[in-house]
């Protein structure tokens, strides 16, 4: 199949930007869509030029590295799916195809589509995570975990922190990637003795960086895990009560 | 954990000193917990707004009897209007909180994203009503202004001095330009309830898979109602259903 593609090239992060048309031709309906950009950076290296920036590591759907605005749709028209997992044949022969990074301050463009998500691990390192002491290893399944919290804590942990929710959400809110993270660990018995302090310090740093939800549930459509925005009320609850509660405590 | 510790003295310091509320306030997350409960207040009004209105079907006396016990509404216990100025106040504040908070998430919004899209953003998700909450909210609340000072100072109302508010409410309306501003703020107002309805319960937090789905039923039976009583009353007057 032949396309145009239609993408945002920029030099640095303070340079200005513009598109570029390249036509994409001999293109598999097989191919995923990277391999399609692959296939047309090796050509555009053999004429010389600089080949599209793009961010990319596993290609299979699991590390969170790729993404991008395909169309107008963060990681392309089809739904649950990373852009590496995005295959050709989700596209027809002439079509044109416009190509852009994330757009958000929180993920400053680093060149051509590649953006810097430092603004995500700010978030995990103010609670995304638990205390364990060290020392010989606890025996496995010691602690019991309820099935229906084990497998709401698995869903929120299917999150791979691609940025896609904020791409996609009109206000530039983390909020999903941020739920997400917040009730996987919520949720598991080894997740509680940090619960409430998690919330609000995951919430205060996601607020420095990213803008404020509006419930309008793009991030849900565009994420490529289909973290549901149940997290988001989830979070919005454990904030309240982690608010009471500092004004007991205190 | 060093941070942790001193997160926890901030806390202690600052609670002591600061109402919860203000201390919600603080935050973004917080702003859209005020804003759903101020939220909830207006569905209330709203609502017995809009069934108080229907007096208006029962004819003249209904109705100035029904805007007088507004007034002495609990009288003799409390003097004259306090109910009346009671609601009033907490409107009033409500009002100013939820639209301050709007404004404040809107321009915090607008620095997350100070560069736009250039291609054509292809919304899935995201409906007419939850993009546009922010200018249907302006349209009520330019609405509102006028409402009041229509009908309740009097001061751009066509009615002559001393009527009734029965006539001062059909004088208005009467008005073909009148009348169709009070169905667009309406249609503005249902669209702004559309998503409202339904959103409160995310930003409070109310999530359970089993009755998720009455939200967006209450949302649009809500909106029906409230709606569909407020637009019938210039149509009505139009007509000549009311006179
Ligand atoms: S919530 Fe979904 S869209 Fe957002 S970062 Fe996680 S996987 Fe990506
Ligand atoms: S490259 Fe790892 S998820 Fe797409």
């Amino acid at each position: 199949m032949n396309l145009t593609l239609r993408v945002w090239r920029q030099a640095g992060p303070d340079a200005p930007g513009r598109f570029e048309t390249y036509e994409a031709t001999d293109i598999s309906a097989d191919s995923s869509f990277l391999e399609m950009l692959d296939l047309v950076n090796e050509r555009l290296i053999e004429q010389g030029e600089e080949p599209i920036e793009f961010m990319h590591d596993c290609r299979e759907g699991i590390c969170g590295t790729c993404g991008i605005m395909i169309n107008g749709q963060a990681h392309g028209p089809q739904s649950s799916t990373a852009t590496c997992q995005l295959h050709m044949r989700s596209f027809q022969d002439g079509d044109e195809l416009v190509l852009e990074p994330w757009r958000t301050s929180g993920f400053p463009i680093i060149k051509d589509l590649v953006v810097d998500r430092s603004a995500f691990d700010r978030i995990i390192e103010a609670g995304g995570y638990i205390s364990v002491d060290t020392g010989s290893a606890p025996d496995a399944n010691l602690i019991p975990v309820p099935k229906d919290d084990a497998d709401l804590a698995m869903d929120a942990a299917a999150c791979i922190g691609c940025g896609a929710c904020v791409a996609a959400c009109p206000n530039g809110a983390a909020q999903l990637f941020t739920a997400a993270k917040v009730s996987h660990l919520g949720l598991l018995p080894q997740g509680q003795p940090e619960r409430y302090e998690r919330v609000v310090d995951m919430v205060e740093v996601m607020e420095e960086h990213f803008g404020s939800c509006t419930n309008m549930g793009e991030c849900e459509a565009a994420c490529p895990k289909g973290i549901s925005i149940d997290f988001i009320a989830m979070m919005n609850r454990d904030y309240l009560k982690a608010k009471f509660r500092n004004r007991r405590t205190a | 954990m060093a941070t942790k510790v001193s997160h926890g003295d901030d806390a202690a310091t600052g609670s002591r000193r600061t109402p919860f509320l203000v201390e919600l306030y603080r935050s973004a997350l917080g702003k859209k917990y005020l804003m759903a409960i101020t939220g909830v207040i207006f569905l209330g009004y709203v609502l017995a707004h809009m069934v108080g209105n229907l007096k208006l079907y029962q004819g003249p006396e209904a109705f100035n009897t029904y805007a007088a016990y507004l007034r002495e509404m609990l009288y003799p216990i409390a003097p004259e209007s306090t109910i009346l100025n009671l609601m009033r106040t907490v409107l009033v504040i409500a009002l100013i909180v939820h639209v301050v908070a709007a404004v404040q998430l809107t321009t915090m919004n607008r620095r997350a994203r100070p560069e736009s899209y250039r291609s054509k953003r292809d919304y899935i998700a995201a409906d007419f009503a939850a993009r546009t909450m922010r200018w249907t909210g302006v349209i009520v609340f330019l609405f509102v202004a006028y409402h009041l000072a229509d009908l309740t100072w009097g001061w751009v109302n066509p009615a002559e001095a001393g009527a009734s508010v029965y006539d001062k409410v059909v004088a208005s309306f009467s008005v073909p330009a009148v009348a169709a501003f009070y169905l667009v703020a309406n249609v503005a107002l249902g669209f702004h309830l559309y998503h409202g309805v339904w959103s409160l319960f995310q930003s409070l937090g109310l999530n359970n898979r089993r009755f998720n789905h009455w939200r967006r039923i209450l949302a649009v039976a809500f909106t029906v109602v409230v709606v569909g009583g407020n637009l019938s009353f210039p149509i009505a007057v139009q007509v000549g259903l009311i006179s």
